[in-house]
């Protein structure tokens, strides 16, 4: 609409139009006057931002700032991989078999892996989501200049969480790949390894991101070790359930890695099951919450 | 001669901003037309900020009316947002980013396609004179160049209304002078722009109409020479005494004559027709000041009239 009404303004008016109105004369008088005269449109049709495009151009941000970066995020895949390497490979020599999902023995690897790949997409996610938005909310000042566009808060954190996501689903992929080249895939179920792990990554990168709205200093991210890293070690990433005693195995049942870990297990191992479906669903609830929450805290802190 | 038709872009009429219990903007009416400088003069805490950020729809109104390019900041801000350019008051400028590279994602984040961004990236970086800057990163460039590239970045989108809030304040006076060049070119463009300040300089400078803003209302409003008129002397005698005969000074000259007098920790002012007579009859009474001298009033005597104190302390 504001296009239209502007007719004939060059590329960019502010400065050339409004110049040439004010230096030459007949032509100027017309500019002038279209541009005193000229009624405003109402303000409801120029919505021309739809709500995905605000967090694609965030993205597009993203891309353009990390460009130069991309090794540091090549090599956060590393990490996930040399747990595979010593832990797979190496405590695997020791354990031998245990018992998988269908309750048939398998190799330790083949077991390890998709748990594995489950942290992978998790942690890949959390980068972002928690550290990086952080840094953009708090020194970088990203947000306060986004929102003074028409991109809303809503749009920021499905933008950022987007973005995180992204990660995430790149190491789940290199994973992956890693696991079928070292043989541990042995079901074609593993090809749904991959929508998965952004399910994963989506459920982990929105709830990252809620809790960094409510940090108040880098102080604060001890916090989110302090639960990263027991949902690593415990969320049956390393061993079955059956390891634990009821009530802990209960308690574990209900977090939220266990859900990326079983599904992710099952899938690998070609053993799904009905109970994928609600796990799948407890994620995207997460995730979906998550998102809500962080758009309303970015409003609350930064639009008050 | 053309006829200007006065077309109100922002009408306020009782806005008010509380944050809990603390009323930051009180009630103000103030109506902003196309093409004119409209100025928000006041000391720190006064409320301009505040005022600024509603007219930015980031911040919502607590009650009051607000109207923005026919839109309300709530319902329609998205739209209204798209048309603002908006310079505030600290530089928000992303620092993971080339000088250009900030004009150049900042126009996606109004949605416009690539190639007109780059367009106007190069001709806004010539305006705000960075050009030979254009691939640097944010950090090293001084205060005044980032607040110049914050200018151009607020310009990508061709935004009806310009907002800028202090856009000069803690630069060094070149610095200054620089950025109020390219904001007098603006004007002169006829581009809409409304900015707060607490120089009197700087709103003498640049508004074709100002208020008054202190403690949150506004004392007064008009183009600065309606302001002068209305509250001040056309001429200032400024006095200087030794510090032990000040007051006593002060005193005796409050006994002079009818004229206002406003003393200062270190001044004495006397608000006059004629400062050179006035400087006489001071004279008259066997007082002999260490320094006097006379000049214009400036906006500055009008808040000191307005509100008892200085704009800067
Ligand atoms: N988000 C906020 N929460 C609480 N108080 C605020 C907030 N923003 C501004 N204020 C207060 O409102 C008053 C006016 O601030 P501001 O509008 O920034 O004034 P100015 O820009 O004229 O210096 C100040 O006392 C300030 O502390
Ligand atoms: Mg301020």
């Amino acid at each position: 609409m504001s296009d239209v009404s502007r007719g004939d303004d060059p590329p960019y008016p502010p400065v050339r139009a409004r110049s040439q109105a004010i230096v030459s004369g007949a032509r100027a008088e017309t500019v002038i006057r279209s541009g005193y005269q000229r009624v405003l449109p109402p303000v409801g049709d120029l919505r021309r931002l739809k709500s995905g495009a605000g967090s694609l151009r965030l993205i597009e941000r993203h891309v353009r700032a990390y460009r130069h970066l991309w090794l540091v995020f090549a090599s956060g895949i590393t990490e996930p991989l040399f747990y595979l390497l010593s832990i797979g490979i190496g405590l695997g020599v020791l354990v031998g078999k245990v018992p998988g999902p269908g309750g048939q023995l398998v190799p330790y690897r083949e077991f390890v892996a998709p748990g594995l790949l489950a942290v992978s997409a998790m942690n890949g996610a959390m980068y972002d989501s928690t550290f990086n938005v952080f840094f953009r909310l708090k020194y970088d000042k990203l947000y306060d200049a986004v929102l003074a566009t028409p991109i809303r808060p809503l749009q920021v954190a499905l933008g950022e969480i987007g973005w995180a996501l992204l990660r995430g689903v790149l190491y789940a992929v290199a994973f992956t790949l890693v696991m079928a080249i070292m043989g541990l895939v042995t079901s074609w179920w593993a090809l749904l390894a991959v929508p998965v792990a952004v399910v994963i990554g989506f459920a982990f990168a929105a709830a990252g991101m809620a809790a960094t709205t409510y940090m108040r200093s880098w102080q604060d991210f001890d916090y989110v070790i302090l639960v990263s890293v027991p949902l690593f070690l415990f969320s049956t990433t390393f061993y079955p359930l059956s390891v634990y005693p009821r009530v802990v195995g209960v308690i574990v049942e209900c977090t939220p890695l266990y859900q990326g870990v079983t599904l992710l297990r099952d899938l690998v191992l070609g053993a799904p099951g009905p109970d994928l479906i609600w796990r799948a669903a407890y994620l995207v609830v997460m995730g979906v919450a998550g998102v809500a929450l962080a758009a309303r805290r970015i409003a609350r802190l930064l639009l008050p | 001669m053309l006829r200007r038709v006065p077309e109100v872009l922002v009408r306020a009429r009782g806005l008010t901003k509380r944050f809990g219990a603390f009323t930051a903007v009180d009630g103000i009416d103030f109506d902003l037309f196309r093409g004119e400088a409209f100025g928000f003069l006041g000391p720190n805490g006064a409320g301009k900020s505040s005022t600024m950020r509603m007219i930015g729809c980031v911040s919502p109104p607590t009650s009051g009316e607000l109207t923005i390019l026919g839109g309300d900041p709530v319902r329609d801000g998205v739209a209204i947002r798209g048309r603002l350019g908006v310079v505030p008051q600290e530089d928000t400028l992303d620092i993971e980013l080339t000088v250009r590279e900030n004009l150049l994602v900042y126009g996606r984040y109004f949605g416009l396609p690539r190639k007109l961004i780059a367009e106007r990236a190069d001709q806004l970086l010539e305006f705000v004179q960075l050009t030979d800057r254009a691939d640097s990163k944010v950090d090293p460039l001084s205060g005044g160049m980032k607040r110049r590239l914050v200018i151009a970045r607020s310009l990508v989108n061709d935004p009806d209304i310009l907002i800028l809030d202090e856009p000069t304040t803690g630069l060094d006076p070149q610095a200054r002078h620089v950025v109020w060049d390219r904001l007098y070119r603006l004007k002169q463009r006829g581009v809409t722009l409304i900015l707060t300040t607490h120089y009197m300089d700087e709103a003498e400078q640049l508004c074709d109409r100002l208020v008054v803003m202190d403690r949150a209302r506004i004392a007064a409003a008009g183009t600065p020479r309606e302001l002068i008129e209305a509250y001040s002397s056309p001429e200032v005698l400024e006095l200087r005494f030794a510090p032990e005969v000040h007051e006593a000074a002060a005193e005796k000259i409050k006994d002079l004559g009818t004229e206002r007098i406003e003393a200062t920790a270190d001044r004495i002012m006397l608000y006059v027709d004629d400062g050179d007579e006035a400087l006489e009859r001071v004279r008259g009474t066997g007082l002999e000041p260490l320094a006097s001298f006379v000049r214009r009033s400036t906006l500055e005597d009008v808040f000191l009239r307005l509100t008892g104190r200085r704009l800067i302390d």
